[in-house]
């Protein structure tokens, strides 16, 4: 892509979980709203799986509005006017930051030389950036599905680094259920002749029918039954029958089709790999567990000073209220102050980014309170 | 204290410590936290099962978890809070004296209201009607009301004596006015305790 990122390379190596360091790392960011002098008016949104720093701007590739628009900007609930609010996109992703498609040191993309990576290790790279910028101690740290698993991990490591932590439809660890949704969708792109084992940078063809599955099969996970019959129910779609073939004869296979070939114009492959492959091993208790001990989430939170809001909708059964309920009980246990709310919205797990007013509401309360 | 409170929660709010650490089970719309935190400047957390109220805790700022007392104070370490409040929701527990453990487990004091059900108008109701009372304390029919374990101020210091928790002090209210204690399983209409363990 040639679009121009604005671009931070951090100054030192990023240590990975795995044991590996990625040299010259690129962090791709956006930011909206004033700093403030004494820098303590800054708001770090992190973004879901497919998402990216243009929470609240225009897409340079899609052209379309910003992933949380109507949540981020001036007088809404996260207040531009008020807060300097900063997106970046994650390593491992394909939206300037640095991830497998880009260069390795022999110049060539990493493809799958890229490290596996973890949540924590985006979470060192957004550290990094905010350490690049000089600020200390956000106001809070704001994310939602797998931009809320990076909101707890800073929590969880990095406790002096956020007064507030805002995590919305997300988990502490990664369900089987979540892991083999995952694996569905890992597998699409992989049996995608077009993959040629992730080396198809420059070439004629890339893996877009099986990013498309991967993406179509991810799509259902967000929406709920309810929400999809209400959309679409069994209707046909340009046609009075059915046709007895495998055309799009439904109106949600069309929808579907759709999402998955405009994924592909916008995502690289083999960062969908890395990513689910980032968010299947999130277990932030694992990460804390000692001396062969199953690890407890409450200790892994122990040393926090920040408040936080933990908000889950009704609707979502990708992360279900009780995986939201599970990390409020280890933040009680922990002592920290905690807030936890079960939205009612009928969108699935995609409610965190549709209209949803309830959710400004809490969002700005917990902001501003 | 703030204008708009109940007089059982003025009274809480008067005998809170300044500063300490509180837990409002059944919290509502938050107004006696919010009191007590810019009153008192209190650690305050709560507990509310209404969605719609715990969205408004937070829109004020305060720490409040939507989940059910009756299962959720377990997740609550021992003694993490100096004192723990139970304002007029004691009725609705499965397990009044499950609670009422729980209650002194997670503080180290508690406060305790409820509505009396040996309220004169109670009983007159009762007797005079053969039906079961509505009244502003407990305003909902029979059949679709939320307080399952109706109790009364005997009643409580009855059950206080049997789990051996210490009564330190009692208030009793008619309408909005404090009354005297004498004769208050009659004459009170509801009923605020406050409780310690041994």
């Amino acid at each position: 892509m040639s679009t121009p990122f604005q671009t931070l390379s951090l100054p030192t190596d990023l240590p990975l979980d795995s044991g590996q360091v990625l040299s010259g790392v690129q962090i791709a960011y956006e930011t909206y709203g004033e700093l403030a002098g004494d820098k303590s008016n800054a708001i770090l949104i992190c973004h879901a799986l497919t998402g990216d720093q243009y929470v609240a701007s225009t897409h340079p590739v899609t052209g379309k509005p910003g992933w949380w628009e109507r949540m981020v900007g001036p007088g809404k609930p996260i207040d531009t006017d008020r807060y300097h609010v900063i997106c970046a996109n994650v390593i491992g992703s394909c939206m300037g930051s640095t991830g497998p498609a880009s260069a390795a040191a022999d110049g060539a993309p990493y493809a799958m030389r890229f490290p596996v990576i973890t949540i924590r290790d985006m979470v060192r790279g957004l550290v990094a950036l905010l350490d690049a910028l000089g600020i200390e101690r956000l106001h809070a740290v704001v994310g939602g599905s797998m931009g809320g698993m990076q909101a707890l991990s800073l929590a969880a490591n990095w406790p002096e680094r956020a007064e507030r932590v805002l995590a919305i439809a997300t988990t502490a660890r990664h369900s089987a259920q979540n892991i083999a949704f995952h694996e569905v969708g890992r597998q699409a792109i992989m049996a995608d002749p077009n993959w040629q084992g992730g080396d198809y940078y420059g070439g004629e063809s890339a893996p877009d029918a099986g990013l498309a599955v991967a993406r179509m099969a991810a799509h259902i996970t967000y929406l709920s039954e309810e929400g999809l019959t209400e959309k679409f129910g069994r209707r046909l779609q340009d046609r009075e029958e059915k046709t007895f073939g495998f055309d799009a004869d439904f109106q949600v296979e069309s929808y579907l089709r759709y999402q998955g070939s405009g994924f592909t114009r916008r995502f690289d492959a083999n960062s969908y790999l890395y990513i689910t492959r980032a968010m299947d091993y999130f277990d932030i208790a694992e990460e804390h567990a000692k001396d062969g001990q199953e690890g407890k989430l409450a200790d892994a939170f122990a040393g926090t000073k920040a408040r936080f809001c933990v908000v889950s909708f009704d609707s979502d059964w990708l992360y279900p209220t009780s995986e939201s309920r599970h990390v409020v009980h280890a933040l009680n246990a922990a002592g920290a102050p905690v807030s936890f709310v079960e939205l009612s919205a009928p969108f699935g797990h995609d409610s965190f980014l549709l209209d949803v007013p309830a959710l400004d509401r809490v969002v700005k309360g917990f902001l501003d309170g | 204290m703030g204008d708009a409170l109940r007089p059982d929660l003025a009274v809480i709010a008067a005998h809170v410590p300044q500063g300490a650490r509180v837990l409002d089970v059944g919290c509502g719309d938050g107004v006696l936290l919010a009191t007590l935190r810019d009153e008192k400047g209190v650690d305050a957390r709560g507990i509310e099962i209404d969605p719609v109220c715990v969205e408004r805790c937070v829109a004020r700022g305060l720490s409040v978890v939507q989940g059910d007392a009756d299962k959720d104070l377990t997740f609550y370490p021992d003694g993490a809070f100096d004192v723990a409040i139970l304002s007029q929701t004691l009725q609705t527990a499965a397990r009044p004296d499950h609670m009422l453990r729980e209650l002194l487990r997670v503080g180290s004091r508690a406060f305790v209201s409820f509505p009396n059900f040996a309220y004169w108008r109670m009983r007159w109701a009762l007797m005079s009607k053969g039906r079961m009372p509505v009244t502003r304390h407990l305003p909902v029919s029979w059949y679709e009301t939320q307080n399952i374990h109706h109790v009364t101020v005997k009643d409580f210091e009855q059950l206080a004596a049997d789990l051996g928790i210490v009564i330190e002090n009692r208030w009793f209210f008619t309408r909005e006015h404090e009354v005297a204690k004498g004769g208050a399983n009659w004459r009170a209409e509801y009923a605020l305790f406050e409780v310690s363990g041994r």
